[in-house]
């Protein structure tokens, strides 16, 4: 009996020093010894381990939106620096994970591209509350060797429904045109096709689906003819971004209302958030966030939008 | 044609298939290495990975792989060798040993996403352990479990059938028997056959996106304690592994050097994979020469 | 551990032997109770579609329409299952030929030169990450594609390729195994009779070994079916069949991955994405029967 333990432990611990020769980088196994590399301290544990400027302690987790996540999670950091009894998690997961985990209480904080009224039930939706913290504003994207600058509202419904399936016919060149989509489930379709199509599309045969932002910036730049949609903070040299209806896509057209396609970051709590996550959320609409890290990663701030919108997509000032 | 022509051909054609593997693989090879290499260095393998600066690393990703590796091997080799020593000692012949070894073959060509959403589902939500290296751990076991037991019905039934009698007949207990005389002499085969295995775990992410989850809170590796959440070492934190973050900044990366880390954490996972490889043959020729040459 | 208690004169040895013997069932029954929890689960949730949400079975199986968003939506998982199986056809086709060469190179042709550098190659092919299979795929093999035949590269034939790179391992270790196990009189009997090499592959080795040849293309066809990450990569995932091996087009795993996050648990675009878990499950069932009736054609 004693000898099979020893075995097994025997077994366990050389495989376990196998796997930790191989890499300066790994400690030693579960023992919790010391007699693990020490040198690999976090250099971002700096902050924090004396610091007593909050007496708030618990641990949050944070789930969903994949687009929010890199805000939640640098913000998190921020917030745990200056309150070290407090431990935050953010998970990606996608936008119906978060609702779903939020809703059943699994999840504090579910981070949703999309209002709760879209995806939920009405019951379940009604015992969320609502948090704005960001908004982001995506753009129609082409491949770079298309000459097109602009597009109307009616050619992108043309293009996207399928009636037009050449540049030729919107100015361009001679080059059939390829639709790199995202597949139907997903909040960023959902909100490219209110506000930049004002109608819902059918998946055409041919087009191709994907539903991370990095694939789809990659493959708009290498297939020829190719158009999709993007979120601004993934935009860079390797696509062509085309105007909306004559508007340019950048900030200052978004927050004061002339160009519509965009969307809210919710992160959504089941009932009044409790001290923590309000205090958090709290701190994500505060200045240090909304002036720092929500500009940084390519957010608009919810702050400086003078226009609002409800679910319903109705506009006020 | 001559029955020598049609010999010589088809000769032929064998040995172009097989050089067509050996040069896919190579440039398979060299490809991810080609990418990658460059772009290893200390800090790439230590530092934290930056959401939109350049220049982030790899470091917790690295040693999350390796710690849910280890935490997958101390679930699974207990069961996987209990299990596997019923399959072949207890086992008597029938339809109830039939029905096992349908469910483990069954088992273990289970679609990992499959896998996946049934940690999801059970383990994470379920059962409450949240997205976790435990979870994460859990999952794999299920791919790894059946491996195991494979691995093990094959080293115990490379013992000569002698030795097993001999103690036998000795007096020993047959689980006497078992771990102290057979299991000794399986264990070569036991052990290459569970770094091999091992390999496979370290690249896995398709299960892991579901259980083990795709963020890593900040880590204190001066911070030894198991069950503070800042902890490299508790297991009840979510935790991004290699395969998982090259499969999210592929996807989502935002920072500048997004391809170049993914490039670079390729190859270190291919590295690593290679280093398993080599290790099991090592060690399965050096513990083979041990045994044989004390007998 | 169970520690069965002694009672007064039950000898040590008898313990030591119920403990082992419990301890090693115990192991058993949570193997058993694993896989049928899984099955539980993923049942009970893929079926709600049907008898939850009322959907009806023909509409899955029979629809070639996938419009979850649209009025009145609709599931039909056709195209995905034929996606699946084209896909994983055409890579088991790609990779079954090269696989058995490269046994029959290992095992026939050039033992030692296989053994010492060929079966490693092979068994670090097997432990590539499959996101590495994509990413590279989704580099090398899209373009490769676009740039030679019409259509944007990503299809059944990127998503094959990728495959069958990733499922030749099985199949060339299986092939290994079953060669190098053929008694050695079976071969060396038709050599004696004047027989060449390629004669005696193709008239007395292969036929033999046919049976456990296909075991290793089948096993290797159900890992490519079950293959979720790689596929997604560079099948271009829009739901439709499609009319070309270089068209955009969906499997059961890359449907799975792309919307699971983005619904809601308990709703109905959901749980017919579990219906679609379940249906790969029941492939696997189906795959590893084939895999038994060919290991008993293989024996007898």
């Amino acid at each position: 009996m004693k000898k099979s333990m020893l075995l097994v432990l025997t077994l366990v611990l050389s495989l376990t020093l196998a796997a930790c020769g191989q890499n300066t980088a790994a400690p030693n196994n579960t023992s919790g010894s010391n007699g693990g590399s020490t040198n690999e301290a976090a250099p971002n544990n700096a902050g924090g381990e004396e610091q007593t400027s909050s007496d708030l302690s618990g641990s949050l987790l944070a789930v969903g939106s994949s687009a929010l996540q890199p805000l939640v999670d640098e913000a998190s950091k921020k917030f745990m620096d200056a309150n070290p009894n407090v431990s935050i998690q953010v998970q990606g997961g996608g936008s119906g994970t978060g609702l779903t985990q939020v809703s059943g209480g699994q999840a504090d904080i579910g981070n949703s591209d999309v209002f709760a009224e879209e995806k939920l039930d009405e019951a379940a939706a009604a015992e969320l509350v609502d948090h704005q913290v960001a908004v982001v504003a995506m753009a129609a994207v082409i491949n770079p060797d298309i000459t097109v600058d602009d597009l109307t509202k009616d050619q992108l419904v043309q293009i996207f429904t399928g009636k037009v399936t050449n540049w030729k016919d919107l100015g361009g060149p001679d080059q059939a045109i390829q639709i790199i989509n995202r597949p139907s489930s997903s909040g960023t379709r959902a909100t490219f096709e209110k506000y930049a199509l004002g109608t819902k599309t059918e998946d055409l045969p041919g087009s191709i689906q994907e539903d991370s932002s990095g694939t789809v910036k990659k493959l708009v730049g290498e297939t020829p003819g190719a158009i999709g949609y993007l979120a601004l903070s993934y935009l860079d040299d390797s696509v062509k971004v085309v105007k909306y209806e004559g508007v340019e896509a950048n900030e200052e057209n978004v927050t004061n209302g002339s160009y519509p396609v965009w969307a809210y970051q919710h992160m959504y709590t089941k009932g009044e958030p409790n001290e923590v996550a309000k205090a958090f959320l709290e701190f994500m609409i505060s200045p240090e966030v909304q002036d720092n890290d929500v500009v940084e990663l390519g957010y608009i701030p919810a702050s400086k939008m003078q226009v609002q919108r409800d679910v319903d997509g109705n506009i006020t000032k | 044609m001559s029955a020598r022509t049609v010999d010589k051909i088809a000769t032929t054609v064998i040995v172009l298939l097989a050089s067509v593997i050996v040069l896919v693989m190579a440039g398979l090879l060299g490809f991810i290495l080609y990418r990658g290499l460059g772009h290893i260095s200390f800090e790439f393998l230590t530092s934290p990975p930056q959401t939109i600066k350049a220049g982030g690393g790899i470091g917790p990703q690295l040693f999350n792989s390796l710690f849910l590796l280890v935490l997958t091997l101390i679930i699974t080799i207990p069961l996987g060798l209990g299990a596997g020593i019923y399959m072949s000692e207890y086992a008597k012949p029938g339809r109830v040993t039939d029905f096992i070894r349908l469910i483990v073959e069954v088992l273990s060509s289970f679609p990992s996403i499959v896998v996946g959403l049934f940690g999801l589902l059970v383990i994470v939500n379920l059962f409450g352990f949240g997205f976790s290296l435990f979870s994460g751990a859990l999952a794999l076991t299920v791919f790894n479990l059946p491996l195991m037991v494979r691995i093990t019905e094959q080293g115990l039934a490379s013992v000569p059938q002698a030795q097993k009698e001999a103690s036998l007949a000795l007096g020993l207990s047959k689980w006497k028997t078992i771990n102290s005389i057979m299991l000794p002499i399986a264990m070569p085969i036991i052990l290459t056959g569970t770094i091999l295995a091992a390999g496979r775990v370290f690249g896995e992410a398709a299960a892991l996106l579901f259980t083990a989850g795709m963020s890593s809170p900040r880590l204190d590796f001066g911070n030894w304690n198991p069950f503070s959440p800042t902890s490299p070492l508790n297991p009840f934190r979510p935790a991004e592994t290699l395969a998982v973050h090259i499969w999210k900044i592929n996807s989502e990366g935002l920072a500048p050097d997004a391809p170049e880390i993914a490039a670079g954490a390729s190859a270190v996972l291919i590295i690593t994979v290679l280093l398993f490889n080599l290790l099991a043959r090592w060690l399965g020729r050096m513990m083979f020469k041990k045994f044989t040459a004390t007998k | 551990m169970a520690q069965s208690g002694g009672r007064k004169k039950v000898q040590p040895h008898i313990i030591e032997e119920w403990t082992g013997k419990i301890y090693a069932s115990l192991c058993i029954v949570f193997l058993v109770v694993t896989i049928f929890s899984m099955v539980y689960f993923v049942a009970t949730k893929g079926l709600s579609t049907f008898f939850q949400d009322g959907i009806a079975f023909g509409e899955i199986f029979g629809s070639a329409n996938w419009k979850p968003g649209g009025e009145p939506p609709i599931y039909g998982a056709l195209p995905f299952i034929i996606g699946s199986f084209s896909t994983s056809l055409l890579a088991a086709l790609i990779a079954a030929p090269l696989g058995i060469c490269a046994a029959l190179f290992m095992v026939e042709i050039m033992p030692k030169f296989g053994k010492k550098y060929l079966q490693p190659v092979i068994e670090l092919l097997a432990g590539i990450p499959s996101v590495v299979y994509g990413f590279v795929g989704l580099s090398v093999i899209v373009p490769f594609y676009r740039d030679i035949f019409p259509g944007q590269g990503l299809g059944i034939m990127a998503g094959a390729t990728v495959l069958s790179i990733m499922i030749l391992p099985t199949i060339t270790s299986i092939a290994t195994d079953a060669l190098a196990a053929l008694p050695p009189g079976l071969k060396e009997g038709s050599y004696a009779l004047g027989a060449t090499r390629w004669q005696t592959l193709s008239r007395t080795v292969i036929p033999t070994t046919l049976p456990a040849l296909m075991t290793g293309v089948v096993l290797g066809m159900a890992r490519a079916f079950g293959e979720a990450l790689a596929v997604q990569m560079v099948i271009g995932n829009a739901p439709h069949i499609p009319s070309s091996l270089f068209e955009s087009t969906s499997t059961l795993t890359s449907v799975i991955t792309l919307s699971m996050g983005n619904t809601v648990m308990g709703t109905t675009p959901n749980n017919v994405l579990w219906t679609l878990a379940l249906i790969l499950m029941m492939m696997t069932f189906v795959f590893v029967f084939v895999v038994r009736w060919l290991e008993r054609r293989a024996k007898s």
